[in-house]
């Protein structure tokens, strides 16, 4: 093979393969506002004329803002809770070395290896047998076990590499553990328990089949979505609502990629020599 | 196992209670402990809950608690769950393969042509995949539909008279919106491999004469396989189970598994049905999949 096939077969190749492999993946989201902004009640080509009147008859709509309140609600919930069980298991793994460590691990990361409809069969079933009602307390527990792995592996990149003596230092300069944590530990975790926070927080605003199984009669955004989606003339409004998750979506992922690399940036900052004094 | 023998090499042998209780290993234990649990009760106890209920049965609305394989013979004999058995996992292996082949690209590319702005390409292609679920499925169905944008734009260019009816509503359009909606869950662990690869390997391979694709096929493939064969389980295991795909785009030869266990626990109300059909799922897709991640080994050991 001379060396100007060789270039042929890879270089021109490879973007051009990026770029459809980047139209596919995105296509699907770019079409929501696109048709949102459509003056017509059906989601075909060509395109009628401008309008914002979908995302106007979303303010009066209060099914929808009932659905938005529950949806806030269970998305701070499960972000604040998978996120502080996140951080123990996150900090346990990357600081200490402990019998059965592997075998926790793997338990608290199994739902990402689990579908996730069985995940929500399990829980219905062990919620209804000890008797407890369907509502959104069960949304936010169910949608913690599904979020825990996330925010751990969010939160084990932003612990790792931190440097150990720091903490023994401050142990060593009469500071107690809660101290430590606080003064040393947290100022330079913070960026990855936020960014831990904002995931966790998308991923349940975007959840549905745990919702689906475990809400009872108090329905989330997605399940407001899914009990909509059986009427076509409603389709443009709910494409304007699922316009406005996608935004704030994009912002809060944005923020937390931000934060994560910035946790990144001063761990490994922190665990370098010091430089001044 | 290497947990164990770790800890045991580096813990000196324990002189107490109060020391064992200051030592590593019980400060690791109790900082994982609170999430331990937590999988413990709300994952691991609700998943045993499950298999007890498989073996029981329901008579209206009275559980019979008689130990009995009754479901499990439904669930493998009826022709209308096997279909679906077999329908599920044939879509959840095509999804897997297509996904992994479609994404080694783009993981590749970015791992060795991604420059300083590996993190932002990484970051685009998360994106999609953490916005909307329901109506990224949906505006699928908006692109395959009669009157959608495929069809339109295949009439416009010319390539077809009427439009299509075989794109939506059927196996395909699962495969199709399965493979989308996972994409960035193959290419993070096969990035991660391939990131993993000492470039000098790759070097000496070319300077001792390898052509690129030689040099890939004996170095760059083998080492990422680790990398591939935790994208095809993170994709295969949970597409077995997906149930708003096959609701919206499946039509009626596109159901699968968990519509059926939908139906148990909703409408048909029979748990122990339910149970046993969501074991059998998880038993039948962690078999083939340890059979895909032999295969997948024994061909590369062959190629070397």
């Amino acid at each position: 093979m001379s060396f100007l096939t060789q270039r042929l077969r890879f270089l021109p190749w490879l973007p051009a393969y990026m770029a459809v492999y980047f139209l596919f993946l995105y296509l699907p989201i770019l079409l929501l506002p696109v048709f949102s902004f459509n003056d017509a009640a059906t989601t075909t080509f060509p395109l009628t004329g401008f309008t914002t009147k979908w995302y106007a008859s979303l303010a009066g709509n209060t099914a929808m803002l009932e659905a938005a309140r529950n949806s806030l609600v269970v998305g701070v919930c499960v972000a604040l809770l998978s996120t502080v069980l996140g951080i123990c298991a996150a900090r346990a793994i990357t600081r200490y070395r402990f019998r059965g460590q592997k075998a926790a691990a793997g338990l608290i990361m199994s739902p990402l290896f689990l579908p996730e409809i069985i995940v929500a069969v399990s829980l219905l079933m062990i919620v209804l047998a000890i008797g407890l009602e369907l509502s959104l307390i069960t949304v936010i527990l169910g949608q913690t076990v599904f979020c825990v792995p996330y925010a751990m592996s969010v939160l084990v990149s932003g612990f790792e590499g931190f440097d150990r003596s720091l903490e023994e230092a401050s142990y060593d300069l009469g500071e107690t553990a809660f101290g430590t944590f606080r003064r040393v530990t947290l100022p330079v975790v913070a960026p990855a328990i936020v960014s831990s926070l904002l995931v966790t927080f998308t991923i349940s605003l975007d959840e549905f089949i745990l919702a689906f199984f475990l809400a009872g009669t108090s329905p989330t955004l997605p399940l407001y979505i899914w009990g909509q989606l059986r009427f076509p003339a409603k389709l443009p409004a709910v494409l304007a609502l699922g316009t406005i998750m996608i935004v704030l979506s994009i912002v809060m992922l944005t923020l937390a990629e931000t934060l994560r690399r910035r946790a990144e940036r001063r761990t490994r900052m922190a665990s370098a020599p010091p430089q001044e004094a | 196992m290497t947990a164990t023998a770790l800890a045991a090499e580096t813990s000196p042998d324990r002189p107490g209670r109060r020391a064992w209780r200051r030592s590593e290993e019980a400060r690791g234990l109790a900082m994982i402990s609170p999430t331990f649990l937590y999988a413990l009760a709300l994952l691991l106890l609700p998943v045993l809950v499950v298999v007890t209920y498989s073996f029981w049965t329901q008579d209206y609305l009275e559980i019979d608690r008689t130990f009995t394989l009754e479901n499990y013979r439904q669930a493998l004999s009826e022709p209308i769950y096997r279909d679906l058995f077999l329908r599920s996992l044939w879509i959840s292996l095509a999804v897997s393969v297509a996904t992994v082949v479609f994404s080694y690209p783009v993981a590749w590319f970015i791992s060795f042509h991604g420059g300083v702005h590996r993190n932002l390409w990484l970051f685009l292609v998360t994106i999609p995949c953490w916005t909307s679920y329901l109506l990224r499925v949906m505006s699928w169905k908006v692109i395959l539909g009669y009157g959608g944008v495929l069809n339109t734009g295949l009439i416009n260019l010319g390539v077809i008279d009427a439009p299509l009816t075989s794109l939506l509503y059927n196996s395909n359009a699962v495969v199709i919106t399965l493979v989308h909606s996972w994409a960035a869950f193959a290419i993070l662990p096969i990035y991660v491999s391939l990131q993993k690869i000492d470039r000098s390997l790759i070097e000496a391979a070319r300077d001792l004469g390898d052509s690129r694709l030689r040099a890939f096929l004996r170095i760059t493939l083998p080492l990422s396989l680790p990398g591939v064969i935790s994208a095809f389980l993170i994709v295969m295991i949970p597409t077995v189970g997906d149930y708003v795909t096959p609701r919206l785009v499946g039509g009626k030869d596109g159901m699968m598994i968990a519509n059926a266990i939908q139906a148990q626990f909703g409408k048909a109300a029979n748990w122990p049905l339910g149970a046993a059909l969501s074991v059998t799922t998880m038993v039948l897709v962690s078999l083939s999949a340890a059979a895909v991640v032999l295969a997948l080994r024994f061909a590369l050991g062959r190629m070397k």
